[in-house]
């Protein structure tokens, strides 16, 4: 009696179970509408990967070196969430609008995955009212790009961030920031580096000088920002026949951009009267000189390379912009000897972004 | 610096005359002109400047909360052996379906934008079951830390986010019963006890004593998982209101809710164990002989790793119950008496889990079978009851910056030097901080100290620098004392460490 109390149990139990299985099976093929042939697919979004252990101990190290940098500067850290509202977004990042992860319309409010870790901070800041924070935020942001995982690209990756708000006296914390990624990159041990710096408005100002339309920097600056990945003259050409600059323009642009150094660049450009007859270039070239002192000061001038070649993007760069390369292995060249870009840092001066959510400006 | 609010601005100086180039007004114009249009006239053009509903950002006092108690439950994973493993915040929607029962409504999808269908992940269970599928694992003892998205009703006065940390240490594989389940018991124990939260009770049992318990009083199959749900509810409600769900919304008999109400108020260690394996009905159904087994070997395990005065074998636990198949936890913090009506002690729930032996299985085409146990923190709460304890304390013994010197001067033209200065400091891996002012007031950089808790300045000044030096002051003492260059920075290390070691007594 028992023994089939026991049995009839025990088929009762293995009846739930095949019950829950079909069940489960049945709502898989609603949802598949036919598309898979009711497996599992086993895997991770395109673009994206889990971390194993072994990944996860290098990370943490890194982690650990940047985080006691920025500690040791006296940089608090934020957080903000995976998403935001959509409007928070939008018209921040140009072309690249397109590449944000919309979250479903599920009949609540319009959400996006963040794009970068910066326009959220400017939102932080504008929404706190805070007139002055050095933060440091390290995050995962999203982009639906095309991923080439074999290069870094992915569409889920980490951005570690660093940024001084707040009215100072000029370069100080622009120099501070340079400080801090010499130390970075000195700690990481990852072989020689070198910091390129230039100024938004030299850039500007050395434009004008050369006789570009205003109304083409944006697009003759995109060119120019190709230069550390492609020769002078592939640039030269797509300025004059793409971007319909006069030849004679982009030579003289031709024979600022080769040049990079220290304070003897300074010198020469501040000598040089057809790019100092632009205020504007007048106004970078004296940042540029502040800054080359107090690199110098902060021991960290020797790692710096004043680069008339870099651009940067600049969306919304409104002074000093930075980019860190690594210079170590010389075998990793393009064909035409241009070495393989190993952009490990980018930044700069960004004056108008919180303006930009504050109604006040 | 830390931050400041408009009240500070006599700190900043001169304002900077920075003109705005022509194009941030173009710039400004278009954002305007492209909002409106993403608008569809639905706000004013103005900026909402709020964080998405359910989600906040995490300020600076609760970055520092938040970074001490991830180091102590780090801390206590690593001092068990587990590894760590990260997963992508969205998943393919296909993996999450059909995991989360009812629950499934609350999933937030990602917009069909012409590629696969995503779903940001809902908890890090299912992604460890699928990364143990891929990877064809069979053994891994692993914890995860980040965050999860379920679009439930937010109520963040009760800690109840949109977008929340889950903490998630897992054991999987084939072992010899219970050892792994109660190493779970034991890291629970550590953790709260370590974080300091008052005193707590981890509550145990097990889906098999809890299915047994439905057979031998009689509720029908069919209703196990609803029951179970009601069951669930005793820890927020009394047995009357659960009773009355139980017989008018499910129609079980009452006779039957009346049996159930006399297990379900047991509660004890091993002396309960001992009536329940005397339990005739209860030991007529196999499954429930087979639980109690664990049981009595979870219990004794936790004597021997010296946790089970705070173990509470509680028969009302039931938790959901959505994919458990062994031993069920809860913890619950006992320490605060704030009641609500009817004296039932506002929940304090701070950790949960159970073993789940089917779910890696369900990911695996070929079935195979990975049985996992493991337990989830629920760090929000933690770090909320931390927060308020802190905030009732005036914020005392939580720094948001760690910086241990300011490079400060009082007279003018001094930038340089303490640039150098600085840069000495951070050569030697001193935490250190100047003003962003080539001529800043003393009183400012003094007052900055004392805000944020710098326990030593360094000032420069003109006679100090003819004499090869410069001054240390302590913040807390005001003392201040001539320094030579050379002497400076082991003259600093030796005062930090002494500051160390009395925050310590």
């Amino acid at each position: 009696m028992a023994v089939a109390l026991a049995l009839r149990r025990r088929f009762r139990a293995v009846t739930v179970i095949k019950e829950e299985v079909a069940k489960l099976l049945e709502l898989k093929k609603l949802v598949d509408d036919g598309k898979s042939s009711g497996q599992f697919v086993l895997k991770c979004p395109k673009g994206t990967r889990d971390y194993d252990p072994f990944q996860m101990a290098i990370r943490e190290k890194v982690f650990s070196v940047i985080t006691s940098c920025f500690k040791r500067h006296g940089a608090v850290a934020i957080s903000t969430p995976a998403f935001e509202l959509k409007e928070t977004l939008l018209g921040k990042y140009g072309e690249d609008q397109k590449l944000i992860y919309d979250l479903a319309d599920q009949g609540g409010e319009l959400l996006s995955l963040r794009y970068d870790l910066t326009v959220p901070f400017a939102r932080h800041v504008a929404m706190n009212n805070i007139k002055t924070m050095k933060r440091y935020h390290i995050d995962r942001v999203y982009r639906r790009d095309q991923p080439r995982m074999t290069l870094g690209r992915y569409r889920e990756f980490y951005q570690c961030d660093f940024d001084i708000a707040g009215e100072y006296d000029p370069m100080i914390p622009d120099a501070e920031c340079v400080r801090i990624v010499f130390e970075i990159l000195s700690q990481l041990d990852l072989g020689s580096f070198v910091i390129k710096v230039n100024h938004r408005k030299l850039l500007d100002g050395m434009f004008e000088a050369c006789g570009v339309p205003p109304e083409k920097f944006r697009s003759i600056c995109s060119a120019v920002d190709k230069l550390d990945k492609a020769e002078w003259e592939e640039v030269k050409k797509e300025m004059v026949e793409e971007k319909g600059l006069e030849e004679v323009a982009a030579g003289r642009i031709g024979e600022y951009v080769k040049l990079n150094g220290r304070l003897e660049l300074l010198e020469r450009l501040t000598s040089d009267e057809r790019l100092t007859a632009v205020p504007s270039s007048v106004a970078g070239l004296e940042d540029m000189k502040l800054l080359l002192q107090y690199c110098k000061l902060f021991g960290v001038l020797d790692k710096v390379s004043f680069d008339l070649s870099l651009a940067r993007g600049l969306d919304y760069y409104t002074g000093v912009i930075y980019e860190a390369v690594l210079t170590g292995d010389p075998s990793k060249g393009k064909e035409g000897g241009v070495p393989a870009v190993g952009s490990v840092a980018g930044g700069g001066r960004y004056d108008g972004l919180v303006g930009m959510f504050n109604s006040q400006g | 610096m830390a931050t400041s609010s408009s009240q500070e601005q006599d700190v900043q100086g001169e304002v900077l005359k920075k003109g705005k180039p022509r194009e941030q007004k173009e710039d400004a114009e278009k954002l305007l002109e492209s909002k409106k249009q993403a608008d569809d006239g639905q706000s004013g053009g103005q900026f909402v400047l709020k964080c998405a509903k359910g989600t906040r950002d995490y300020d600076p006092f609760q970055m520092a909360i938040r970074e001490g108690v991830f180091s102590v439950i780090i801390s206590c994973f690593k001092r068990h052996g587990a590894v760590s493993i990260s997963t992508p915040v969205f998943e393919l929607k296909e993996t999450l379906l059909g995991k989360y029962g009812e629950d499934q409504k609350l999933i937030y999808d990602l917009a069909d934008q012409g590629g696969e269908l995503l779903s940001l992940r809902y908890d890090l269970t299912v992604p460890f079951a699928r990364y143990v599928a891929m990877n064809k694992i069979k053994t891994i003892k692993r914890y995860h830390i980040d965050r999860v998205y379920r679009r439930d009703q937010p109520r963040m006065t009760l800690g109840r986010y949109r977008e929340f940390y889950q903490c998630d240490f897992d054991i999987a594989g084939e072992y010899d019963p219970m050892i792994p389940d109660a190493e779970c018991v034991r890291i629970v124990y550590e953790i709260l006890s370590q974080l300091d939260l008052g005193s707590f009770i981890i509550k145990v049992n097990h889906r098999n004593v809890l299915d047994g318990m439905f057979e031998a009083c009689g509720v029908p199959p069919e209703k196990f998982r609803s029951i179970c749900s009601s069951v669930d509810k005793l820890d927020k409600t009394e047995w009357e209101e659960v009773k009355k769900e139980m017989v008018e919304g499910k129609g079980l008999e009452e006779a039957v809710a009346d049996k159930i109400g006399e297990y379900v108020k047991l509660s004890g260690h091993f002396e309960l164990l001992e009536k329940l394996m005397s339990d005739m009905g209860l030991t007529a159904v196999a499954s429930a002989r087979a639980g109690l087994e664990d049981m009595k070997l979870l219990l004794h395990y936790c004597e021997l790793f010296g946790v089970l005065d705070k173990v509470s074998f509680d028969l009302s636990l039931a938790r959901g119950l959505d994919y458990y198949t062994g031993v069920i936890y809860e913890a619950i913090l006992t320490g605060d008496a704030t009641m609500k009506d009817g004296e039932v002690p506002a929940v304090g729930s701070v950790a949960g889990g159970g073993r789940y032996d089917g779910l890696v299985g369900m990911f695996d085409p070929k079935g195979q079978h990975v049985p996992c146990v493991g337990v989830s923190i629920g760090i929000e709460r933690v770090f909320s009851i931390l927060e308020s304890r802190a905030k009732e304390a005036g914020g005392k013994g939580i720094r948001t910056v760690e910086t241990q010197v300011m490079v400060a001067s009082g007279q003018k033209n001094l930038l340089e030097q303490r640039m150098k200065v600085c840069t000495l400091l951070w050569n030697a891996g001193i935490k250190t901080e100047m003003l962003y002012k080539r001529n800043p007031k003393l009183l400012n950089q003094f007052q900055y100290s004392e805000r944020e808790g710098v326990p030593l300045l360094v000032i420069v000044g003109e006679e100090e620098t003819v004499k090869g030096g410069v001054k240390i002051r302590d913040t807390h003492t005001r003392e201040e004392d001539f320094v030579e260059m050379a002497a400076l920075v082991p003259e600093l290390n030796k005062r930090l460490a002494e500051c160390q070691h009395s925050e310590r007594v």
